[in-house]
């Protein structure tokens, strides 16, 4: 992956640089000895690593601005980090960067039942927010399967989804408001305890654009009361297209399940193997859950296997009580686990219309054998959402690079169908150079021109979302 | 002009060389006056793909939203945000386009529980203020793919560019519904009782309180919607709920739960009557003492007290009485004079509004898409 090269002048401003930082924050908040910067030097994308100039772990928003005034001062790239979970690279540092970092911003500042919202400091992990008001029954939506590690800035960054978001959307549509930072230490409001812009949806676009038009320190979410039970069923068939064909029926039927997750038969034998949830052993499965009181979880659940028995399916197993739901859950739950027990993997996150689904499984099974690299699907199937796992050896010369290849070739057959590269982990380097195969030249152009509107320098999050050569000669201008 | 394809609307727009007044159906004349050529979007029309069992929808920007809402009901799905037809308050004919609802991010009553326009559009094309055709998001439902200007063109009026085609993310049409009714409340007990509604486990799909209802008296409407045990079941706990508040009674019969709720969708009660119409977007909490502060004459709130609608004398800036309240006012129907001195949208804090003007001036940099409308 290429990077950027490193901006020697501000490298060589870097005492000056520590000096100015420790000024504006305690000397246990600027991490600057090259021992300790490495701890920064990747997030969940292993693959690619660059130690930053410093790192600096503010308490508040008057910090962030404090730093980032610096920054922008002296020409020095930011790159905010919020838990370092990305699988895309999306907080990889450069070597004339400073990060930044959310982690110490995790106080919870307001919750508001009777309004149904939460106002938290970004640096909060996604999971210990439904923590803050799961006494009062209530939770927060989205539910990326990170969730126990992200951050809520990282959230917003890459407009994180999860296994619920059928129902219940993804970050963009449980976001009410932000505080933000701008590079020049501008601090903004946009949002907040109401509903929708008054006037440009600005709060729409910062959402999902990667850290890259301003570091955001607070976030209002929405909340909701719990459903008051749910329950999962698994079905198994024989065949990805009758699968596929199933989900679509249940839809297009009116129930609107809230998670509809499915396996491959690769993965289904690997969660197996780990966990022995007791799978059958089949071409494809569905575990599809459904939420409300007693009677409503039958009803539901009565159409839907209707609906599944209809499609012959190999097996159907439903649940009776809190444990059966946990083992149907379980296999799936350990899919990744499973996964990386057998070998290094590679997890991408392409989205493709749902009708496209058997034609799209099918192919990857021709390239893998093709690449001779073994790939497993796991993925949520209501609404597109693929996770191929490919399998590789990191310890193999070659093989990470056949990887990524054969990953590449995956994501364009799914914007060939009408899909995306991305649903839910974002550009970040990791598809940055495949953005051309999805959007013209102009479609890149504008989106550039909002960065320029709230980063004129370009200096943050450098190396992003945007392929090099396609952000060339703004960054030349910029400099 | 009225192009009827993509290109000769692009064509159109590069080669203006003065303001256009952008619109789709002309049923929505809301914004500061434009001064400009009439360019509609409404020979550019057509639903381009429609796969219900993958719950989504793409028509060309002229497209009618009742050809949509047609389409969609013979597969028994629907656009779930519920949007406002505006012809009834502000007195238009003409048909709504889905650009002109796209442009305006127009939500209804649903929008407190399934989301706005703007959570349900998938994709866009559109043509820019230089002429170029981009396009932005696409037609499925998970995509974090580069920055998300889908949103940033929901409820931009057509100043950023020209929508020529959405992608819409839609839902299934409910099996059946109930409203529960409860009767007399004063402003702050009605947003109470919707807000012990909408955080209950009951996936309450409309919250409203109408201060005159149809009998002339206060009444507050809390919607379910379901497959039928389920709405019986969840109407039958929030009616025992919600009876420590007043009176309550349920209404099942579809016809009338139809017409409660597209009376209150079109504001239907403030048409033909004289007076301004404003628009507020508040937290709930701080509806009731807003609404008292307004000096309206006649005040409805929806959203479980989020959003205002309210008849006031005309030339008044209602926002002088917000004070410290946050949210946002939007003056939805006035003489065009009083939209040239009032602002129509809400003024932004300095920082913001320069963002808006930068995001602006990129898009459009000569200002010809629909120049003061959003001021």
């Amino acid at each position: 992956m290429e990077m950027p090269t490193p901006n020697a002048s501000v490298v060589a401003k870097k005492p000056e640089l520590v000096k100015r930082l420790q000024e504006v924050l305690p000397a246990d908040a600027v991490i600057h000895e090259e021992a300790e910067t490495r701890a920064y030097e990747c997030d969940a994308l292993t693959a690619y690593r660059c130690p930053p100039l410093a790192a600096v772990l503010p308490a508040n928003t008057e910090e962030v601005s404090a730093v980032l005034k610096i920054c922008h001062d002296m020409g020095v790239p930011v790159v905010p980090r919020g838990a370092g979970t990305s699988l895309a690279g999306g907080s990889l540092p450069t070597a004339d960067s400073v990060i930044l970092g959310v982690s110490r911003m995790n106080d919870v500042l307001e919750t508001d039942y009777e309004n149904r919202f939460i106002r938290v400091q970004t640096g909060r992990t996604n999971l210990s927010v439904t923590g803050a008001v799961e006494e009062n029954d209530f939770f927060y939506a989205p539910d990326p399967s990170s969730q126990l590690a992200c951050a809520i800035a990282g959230n917003v960054g890459m407009n994180s989804g999860g296994a619920h978001c059928l129902k219940y959307g993804v970050t963009t549509n449980n976001l009410m408001g932000v505080k933000m930072v701008l590079m020049d230490g501008t601090v903004v409001e946009l949002g907040g305890e109401h509903l929708d812009a008054g006037g440009l949806d600005l709060l729409g676009v910062v959402c999902g654009s990667e850290g890259q038009l301003g570091v955001v320190t607070e976030a209002t979410l929405r909340i909701l009361h719990k459903p008051e039970g749910a329950r999962p069923v698994l079905i198994a068939f024989d065949s990805n297209e009758v699968a596929g064909q199933c989900v679509s029926d249940i839809i297009k039927a009116g129930v609107l399940p809230v998670a509809i997750e499915f396996m491959d038969r690769p993965v289904i034998r690997a969660s197996e193997a780990f966990a022995g949830a007791g799978y059958p052993d089949c071409e494809s499965l569905l575990i599809i859950e459904v939420e409300g009181s007693e009677g409503e979880i039958a009803e539901q659940l009565d159409k839907i296997l209707t609906i599944a028995r209809s499609h012959n399916p190999v097996e159907l197993r439903e649940s009776t009580n809190a444990d059966e739901s946990a083992r149907i859950w379980l296999g799936r739950k350990s899919a990744f686990g499973a996964m990386g027990q057998i070998n290094d993997y590679m997890c991408l996150d392409g989205t493709i219309p749902v009708n496209q689904l058997p034609y799209v499984l099918r192919r990857i099974g021709e390239m893998s054998q093709q690449y001779g690299l073994g790939v497993g699907n796991v993925f949520h199937a209501g609404d597109g959402n693929m996770h191929p796992l490919i399998l590789f050896d990191a310890n193999k010369p070659g093989d990470l690079e056949l990887c990524e290849r054969f990953g590449a070739d995956i994501l364009k057959l799914c914007v060939e169908v009408g899909g995306c590269l991305t649903g839910e982990h974002g550009v970040g380097i990791e598809k940055r150079d495949l953005m051309v195969d999805q959007f013209d030249p102009d479609d890149l152009d504008i989106q550039m021109a909002v960065k320029d509107v709230f980063d004129p320098q370009w200096l943050l999050n450098p190396a992003k979302v945007f392929p090099l050569a396609a952000s060339e000669i703004r960054r030349i201008a910029a400099e | 002009m009225k192009p009827q394809t993509e290109a000769d609307l692009a064509e159109i727009i590069a080669g203006a060389t003065a303001p256009l007044h952008v619109q789709g159906g002309g049923t929505r004349p809301v914004g500061g006056p434009v001064t400009g050529e009439l360019l509609e979007t409404g020979g550019i029309s057509g639903i381009d793909l429609y796969e219900p069992g993958a719950l989504t929808l793409v028509a060309k920007a002229g497209t009618p939203v009742s050809e949509v809402e047609k389409v969609l009901a013979a597969e028994g799905q629907r656009l779930p945000f519920e949007p406002m037809d505006h012809r009834v308050l502000l007195g238009t004919s003409g048909e709504p386009t889905v650009g002109g609802m796209a442009a305006a991010n127009v939500s209804g009553p649903r929008r407190i529980q399934a989301g706005a326009c703007r959570d349900f559009m998938l994709g866009v094309r559109f043509v820019d203020g230089m002429g170029r055709v981009l396009k932005n998001g696409g037609r499925v439902m998970k995509n974090v793919t580069g920055y998300d200007l889908v949103k940033l063109m929901a409820g931009s009026y057509g100043t950023l560019g020209v929508m020529t085609e959405v992608s819409f993310k839609v839902l299934p049409e409910p099996e059946t519904g109930a409203t529960v009714l409860v009767s007399g409340l004063d402003d702050a007990r009605a947003v109470e009782a919707m807000s012990a509604a909408l955080g209950s486990p009951f996936d309450v799909s409309g919250a409203a309180h109408l201060p005159k209802g149809p009998e002339g008296t206060p009444v507050t409407m809390i919607r379910i919607e379901g497959f039928e045990k389920s709405v019986a079941y969840r109407s039958g706990e929030l009616k025992t709920r919600l009876s420590t508040f007043g009176d309550v009674a349920v209404e099942t019969d579809a016809g009338k739960i139809a017409a409660l709720w597209k009376g209150l969708r079109d504001v239907e009660s403030f048409a033909d009557r004289p007076g301004d119409v404003w628009r507020l977007s508040v937290k709930p909490s701080d509806a009731p003492a807003l609404g008292a502060a307004l000096g309206a004459e006649e005040l409805i709130y929806d959203w479980g007290g989020g959003l205002i609608w309210a008849l006031a004398e005309p030339g008044r800036d209602l926002r002088t009485a917000m004070g410290g309240i946050a949210g946002h006012a939007t003056l939805i129907r006035a003489a065009a004079e009083t939209r040239k001195s009032i602002p129509v949208f809400q003024p932004e804090p300095a920082p913001v509004a320069a963002l808006t003007q930068g995001v602006r001036a990129k898009f459009d940099p000569r200002g010809i898409l629909n120049p003061g409308l959003m001021g």
